[in-house]
């Protein structure tokens, strides 16, 4: 097993076998080349397989088996566990509030982006060129800049501990990028349909609700999967706005379970809780691999 | 303009333009000057104090190790990322291009593609929880349990000052490395395979055909990535928050402090508010050097196709 490589063993390019000679052997250096190749591919899917399935494995274990070996089977499929994350650890908890702020933090994102976008790509006026700056300067500036003013400011405007109140927080941050892209999007869609749309008597909302947003969904679905992925990632903010453990998100419970478990010694609950944080994603993942790689991929390219 | 139209630009950004203004634009401009300032969170008044914080930015010992700490994050974990990538993404593509008769990649590529990519969808402090335990100095853990089938003693990852900031740069560069395969394969699939055909007919070498023109081909996404991959690797936060001994202190004894848990750790432990929001901005000045830097080293002929 290369278990104990280190992610970095294998040297970039250089160890690529010998090129074929022009016309001869050309099967025999394929297999071989074959073979090298499968051997590197398959090296690095077990690297990232291995540790994901053995917390799964481990979430099945009881405490005395976790500490005897890392590699024995569980005695049985010990769905307890699960049980016990799920409402003593508060994971249950924990997974909900982070549904909740992650929608809604997504959805507010969308909602305030896309509107920010169109003015700016569709609207000629006075401050034009201000308002896009403005928006699009907050995606160079690190975050770490602005949490210590952050942190009164919220709790000054009682955004800070509660759900809501970190949604909101989150759009805000997540503006820069969702106006830096959807602006793109928005002037490439053509200015005709929009003109059409006055002519037969919708006025400005209509025809930005009605047809321009419709037209953009590519792009907010692109956009979206950036910004729900990310929200559903985030730490930092939680950490500091989310002072009651009731409104902890998952990131922030589990790092937490994990320091008080760690004195609790009470380890299938930390595994039964990880499991239950990744298995969803690796499930919605699976269902909407094409999108979400397409959506990610083409957004970077860009 | 329409009729109307100025009530409606209005309207429209009124309240995300007031969102945004309160919660994110007044945030960084005040930071600047609460950096000047001695304030310690608690007492409503912030005594002016020059430079002072920054005077003491400067012979503070742990603000050094955590400078080093990020310069050694934004040039390994960039560096290794893309060789990784690069080479796993050569690996699927040449298969591709072998292949004679349009054949999808090499064998399993979908497969490959779904499983690389799945780690970039963690969240990253979740990711450190897992690869604490994954880490655990007795022989239960899944790394010295592995060491333990070959005969070498369990090794205390995160507790010794040698092993623990590799050990989590080793984790970031795991739940990187996927999602820039994934990328490479892409813009390498965009090259027209009738360039690789006229190489392969001119009896290129495959070392050739990468660094000749594979690599300048999609060099334009190879340097965004780069340069995201850098300003990423100067956050190194939730990993060191929650894989660093005695709960995110950036332990053992500081050897795997960061800029960004220094902070925390200045303003939301030690409620040093001021001297936290001047090593912010040392991290601003830090991201603002890197992304300069990473511009003008990397800028090369565009090559068109």
């Amino acid at each position: 097993m290369s278990l104990d490589t280190t992610p970095r063993a294998p040297a970039a390019p250089a160890a690529r076998p010998a090129p074929p000679g022009p016309g001869d052997g050309r099967t025999v250096t394929g297999s071989v080349l074959n073979v090298f190749t499968h051997g590197f591919l398959l090296t690095w899917a077990a690297l990232v397989v291995i540790p994901l399935a053995w917390c799964v494995m481990s979430a099945f274990k009881t405490n005395d088996e976790l500490l005897s070996s890392p590699w024995s089977l569980p005695g049985a499929l010990r769905w307890g566990n699960f049980a016990d994350a799920w409402t003593n650890a508060e994971i249950g908890r924990y997974f909900v509030n982070t549904v909740i702020v992650v929608t809604l933090g997504t959805a507010l994102t969308l909602a305030m982006g896309a509107t920010v976008s169109y003015v700016v790509a569709r609207y000629a006026f006075r401050g034009n060129r201000l308002v896009y700056f403005l928006f699009v300067v907050g995606m160079t500036f690190p975050t770490f800049l602005a949490i210590v003013p952050l942190f009164f400011i919220a709790q000054s405007l009682r955004l800070a501990d509660s759900l809501p109140g970190l949604a909101v927080v989150y759009a805000a941050y997540n503006l820069p990028f969702a106006v830096f892209f959807l602006t793109a999007y928005f002037r490439t869609l053509p200015t005709s349909l929009s003109e059409a749309a006055f002519i037969d008597g919708c006025g400005h909302w209509g025809t930005y609700l009605r047809i321009m947003l419709p037209l953009a969904r590519p792009g907010l679905v692109s956009v979206g999967i950036f910004v729900v992925l990310g929200q559903w990632n985030q730490y930092l903010l939680p950490l500091i706005l989310q002072s009651s453990p009731e409104n902890y998100v998952l990131a922030q419970g589990l790092a937490n379970l994990a320091v008080s478990q760690g004195y609790a010694g009470n380890w299938s609950a930390l595994f039964a809780g990880l499991t239950i944080s990744i298995i969803p994603v690796l499930v919605v993942y699976l269902s909407f691999q094409r999108q979400i790689q397409g959506g990610m991929v083409t957004g970077a390219l860009k | 303009m329409r009729a109307g139209s100025l009530r409606f630009v209005v309207t429209a950004l009124a309240v995300p333009i007031l969102l945004y203004g309160v919660l994110v634009i007044s945030p960084y401009a005040q930071s600047f000057y609460i950096s000047l300032t001695d304030w310690n969170g608690l007492s409503p008044e912030r005594t002016f104090i020059g430079l002072d914080n920054y005077a003491r930015l400067v012979r503070d010992d742990v603000f050094w190790i955590s400078v080093w700490h990020n310069v050694i994050a934004v040039l390994v974990i960039p560096a290794v990322t893309l060789a990784l990538g690069l080479f796993f993404a050569t690996m699927i593509h040449v298969g591709r291009y072998r292949a004679r008769g349009g054949g999808r990649g090499v064998r399993g590529a979908a497969v490959y593609r779904i499983v690389y990519f799945f780690p970039h969808l963690l969240s990253i402090a979740v990711v450190g929880v897992l690869f604490s335990t994954v880490y655990d100095p007795t022989g239960s853990g899944l790394l010295n349990g592995a060491l333990g089938l070959v005969g070498i003693e369990p090794v205390n990852w995160l507790g010794s000052k040698d092993t623990a900031y590799p050990a989590m740069l080793a984790v970031i560069i795991w739940l990187s490395v996927g999602f820039y395969v994934i990328l490479f394969t892409s813009a390498m699939s965009s090259i027209p395979a009738d360039i690789f055909e006229a190489a392969r007919l001119d009896g290129t070498t495959r070392w050739q055909t990468f660094w000749r023109m594979t690599l300048p081909l999609i060099w334009d996404t190879v340097q965004v990535a780069g340069i995201y991959l850098g300003i990423h690797a100067l956050d190194m936060f939730a990993i060191v928050n929650v894989m660093s001994a005695a709960g995110g202190s950036g332990g053992p004894d500081n050897s795997t402090q960061v800029l960004g848990n220094y902070l925390y750790i200045t303003a939301f432990q030690n409620s040093e508010f001021g001297y936290a929001t001047a090593i912010g901005v040392a991290l601003l000045l830090l991201t603002l050097a890197f992304a300069a830097a990473a511009l003008r080293l990397t800028r090369r002929e565009r090559v068109e196709f």
